[in-house]
């Protein structure tokens, strides 16, 4: 295999597995050894085996544009990602501070609001949060914990520096690919599984069994779990069912679900059945049209009453939207302080917030080098990576800047860390991003082992979701 | 058990199993068609008669040739029931209940259908009875697989009653294609080429050896009283409708003999009528005629069903219809052949 050449680029990149031509990082050696024994058809036969056995499995994900044929398989890469043992003790003591911080802001925007009284967080930017929801004010969450699953994304900039790039706490997606390229990443190279100790990722769904369970009121000996999917056409419903079938629990949609006499119920070929907590994969505000958009047709009218008499627990909490808009993400590191009194493990991207002038004007004179992002989009959309845009597309950005200011920030160019990917029959560095899952069940705080590594397959491009040409590598977490 | 995951488990195996008697069908009379003297017409137009979509195939198509029914049965995505549209059917309903059904019968169903969509985009008609042969394997293979890899529990039970009961339709209707085929030239009955139409038949129903274990000779009353009224043999209405009625009542618990919901009840009835039939019953009745009669108390059944569990509401006025897409043949008939 061509790896001997193989160049990083290291100037002007971060690889994660080498640290210059001819010369891997210590946690790639096992890895790379095993690859030079190859040549590249092989790698390429095994490249090919691993895609088709995804696709078989059907693990695809529908992208909402495309109305033809909408399933796709995420394209899968095969040479992995590699994390050292100490890097990820270190990631994991700072993804539990972060997130645990972030749930005690959660419990404080909608009980007393100290944070904003003590003057750390404007009331205003909370109050103009999309994601901020009056309705869950003053909601106590079973276990007091609001954001039970989170997927925040982290990456790397070229001197291997680590940064938080979103929080995700709402419905985060994407753990199911991390189990199944995990699965098909055993079968197509068993060997070097053998070889070298690599932390085991499929004991995810019993750790959010788990936490779910852990949700239901202890008087109950046996508590009904359910996941909530909007449905086949959803672009996550293949992990919807996973994750249902993983943990042998019930996948429910909003139309099998009814409130009568004051609890969720499902409606069932022997009549109703209590649920008694719902791992709810659809947004907030379609949960319920009584309290929120009344033309959801995706929720359960009424839903939102049994939650509030507590006798249905909702997985995340409603309302955890608040802290995903991306100018209150700018301060979860003063959160950090405030709340925990001490200094952030993981650092955010530095964040210019347009809403305030001085920032504003350095976003618009700067758009060239800035990449600049709506408020409460995800997914890649609404957002404008200004190195790569034309001249119009950065006017265009700048009016929609000036007329909705709170609505946008910008972020300084990342140039994200690569990891050599086999494209067509050569070895090239691509982009990536790593998006681990933690789980909080008040008690304790679970960090899953890995997560999903994104890789931006087209050359150049930072932009590592799925819907926009985005593939994915497994992750491996070496054992320290 | 959630009434929508029934549902779609019980259309699941309708529609697996619909494909396969489609196929059936079409490979039958392709080699129906292949024995047929020189100079006879080549008679396609039964088989679009006996699925109920006459009408919609004339619209569509205008004229019954070998190339437009073997089109329209097995590659037209816009007819609900063709092989392919089958195909896809059943695969949306495994999607949606793939954390019900095992993986290896999701796996199943996948193949199958991207199978049958490779096919209809590159297929030669030199290849058609290889690709029916295959779309058979695949269906046999789907059921053996949800044999052994599901538990056999609810969800089992209403995938189970749903493959038997498309199958006793089929039954019917594969009974049917015979009679109208020969109906024309009546001369021919008894005939060599009337033996090997009835092999054909038999064939096509996989009931050609072991009608012979049983039978040895061929000839049409006792062809009928096998597909009929055999309480062995699975493919034959009466088996259909018998284990149908054990897995319905291991759903509900009431013991056999009695009913606690619509659906047992016309099924328990159905089961009788049949248990207790002869053919000399059935001829006293007339084939046809008794066919019809069965195909309405399977559209029957399968209405009860959709009330009783899958919480559906289907019209007084609805209920003898076929499910789905297909309607009742007795009125094609009458407006294909003028028969009354």
């Amino acid at each position: 295999m061509q790896l001997e050449t193989y160049d990083p680029e290291s100037a002007t990149y971060y690889d994660e597995l080498f640290e210059a031509v001819g010369k891997p990082r210590p946690a790639a050696v096992p890895l790379l050894e095993w690859m030079q024994g190859l040549n590249p058809k092989e790698l390429q036969q095994h490249h090919q085996t691993a895609q088709i056995a995804l696709f078989k499995l059907g693990v695809t994900f529908n992208v909402y544009s495309d109305t033809q044929g909408v399933e796709r398989v995420l394209p899968f890469d095969i040479i992995p990602r590699i994390i050292s043992a100490e890097d990820w003790q270190w990631l994991e003591q700072g993804l539990k501070q972060r997130i645990t911080a972030l749930n005690l802001f959660l419990n404080d925007i909608y009980h007393d609001q100290k944070i904003v009284q003590d003057g750390k967080v404007p009331a205003e930017i909370i109050q103009s949060a999309p994601g901020f929801l009056p309705p869950c004010q003053g909601l106590e969450p079973p276990t007091g914990v609001w954001c039970h699953i989170t997927g925040t994304d982290l990456v790397r900039d070229r001197n291997g520096q680590w940064y938080v790039l979103e929080d995700n706490l709402r419905v985060p997606s994407g753990i199911s690919y991390v189990l199944e390229n995990r699965r098909v990443m055993k079968s197509t190279l068993p060997k070097i599984f053998q070889n070298l100790a690599i932390q085991p990722v499929d004991d995810y769904p019993s750790h959010l069994l788990e936490a779910l369970l852990n949700l239901a009121p202890p008087y109950l000996q046996t508590p009904t779990v359910a996941v909530l999917t909007p449905g086949i056409y959803n672009s996550a419903y293949f992990e919807h069912s996973f994750l249902a079938q993983q943990m042998g629990v019930e996948l429910v949609e909003g139309r099998d679900l009814v409130v009568v006499d004051g609890y969720l119920q499902m409606k069932t070929t022997k009549g109703l059945r209590r649920v008694d907590v719902l791992y709810r994969r659809v947004d907030d505000t379609f949960l319920d049209p009584l309290t929120f958009r009344p033309d959801s047709l995706l929720g359960v009218p009424g839903l939102m009453e049994v939650y509030r008499a507590g006798r249905v627990a909702l997985a995340n909490a409603p309302g955890t939207g608040v802290a995903d808009d991306k100018v209150v993400y700018a301060y979860v590191p003063e959160m950090i302080r405030y709340y925990l009194n001490e200094d952030p493990i993981l650092a955010n991207v530095p964040t210019y917030l347009c809403w305030q002038e001085k920032d504003r004007d350095y976003v618009l004179q700067n758009l060239d080098k800035l990449v600049v992002k709506a408020a409460n989009e995800a997914g890649g959309y609404g957002m404008l990576v200004g190195t790569q845009a034309s001249q119009t597309e950065r006017e265009i950005f700048a009016k929609k800047i000036e007329a909705n200011p709170r609505n946008y920030i910008a972020q300084p160019t990342l140039c994200l860390s690569r990891v050599p990917t086999l494209i067509e029959d050569r070895i090239e560095g691509r982009h990536v991003d790593l998006r681990p899952y933690i789980l909080h069940r008040g008690d304790e705080i679970y960090v899953h082992p890995g997560g999903l590594t994104r890789v931006a397959l087209r050359k150049g491009s930072l932009v590592v979701n799925s819907s926009q040409g985005g593939g994915s590598k497994d992750t491996w977490v070496l054992t320290p | 058990m959630l009434s929508r995951v029934a549902d779609s488990i019980y259309w699941l195996n309708r529609y697996i199993e619909r494909a396969d008697n489609t196929a059936r069908f079409v490979d039958v009379n392709l080699n129906m068609m292949l024995d047929l003297p020189p100079g006879v017409t080549q008679q396609w137009l039964p088989l679009v008669t006996t699925t109920g979509d006459h009408e919609l195939f004339m619209e569509r198509y205008g004229e019954a040739t070998a190339d437009n029914v073997i089109h329209f049965l097995t590659f037209d995505a816009k007819y609900d029931n063709s092989i392919l549209s089958s195909l896809q059917i059943a695969r949306e309903n495994a999607r949606s209940i793939r954390e019900i059904i095992s993986s290896e019968m999701w796996q199943e169903v996948n193949d199958f259908y991207l199978m049958v969509k490779d096919a209809a985009s590159q297929i030669h008609v030199d290849m058609l009875p290889d690709f029916y042969r295959q779309v058979k394997r695949a269906s046999h293979r789907f059921a053996g697989v949800m044999d052994a890899t599901m538990t056999h529990n609810e969800g089992w039970h209403f995938g189970y009653v749903g493959r038997l009961l498309e199958r006793a339709d089929k039954t019917t209707r594969i009974l049917d294609v015979k009679y109208f085929i020969l109906l024309p030239s009546a001369q021919w009955v008894g005939t060599p080429l009337d033996q090997i139409q009835w092999m054909a038949l038999l064939k096509s129903a996989s009931a050609y050896e072991m009608y012979r274990k049983q039978q040895h000779r061929i000839n049409p009353s006792a062809v009928a009283e096998f597909l009929i009224l055999d309480h062995d043999f699975p493919r034959s209405i009466n088996f259909c409708v018998s284990r149908s009625e054990k897995s319905l009542h291991k759903i509900t618990n009431t013991p056999v003999g009695s009913w606690s919901n619509p659906a047992e009840r016309s099924l328990g009835r159905l089961c009788s009528r049949l248990g207790y039939c002869t053919i000399e019953d059935v001829i006293d009745i007339g084939l046809h005629e008794f066919l019809d009669q069965m195909q309405r108390s399977l559209n029957e059944v399968g209405g009860n069903i959709a009330i009783s569990f899958f919480g559906q509401d289907v019209p007084e006025e609805e209920r003898e219809e076929p499910l789905s897409q297909t309607q009742s043949q007795t009125v094609l008939l009458e407006k294909v052949y003028g028969l009354t």
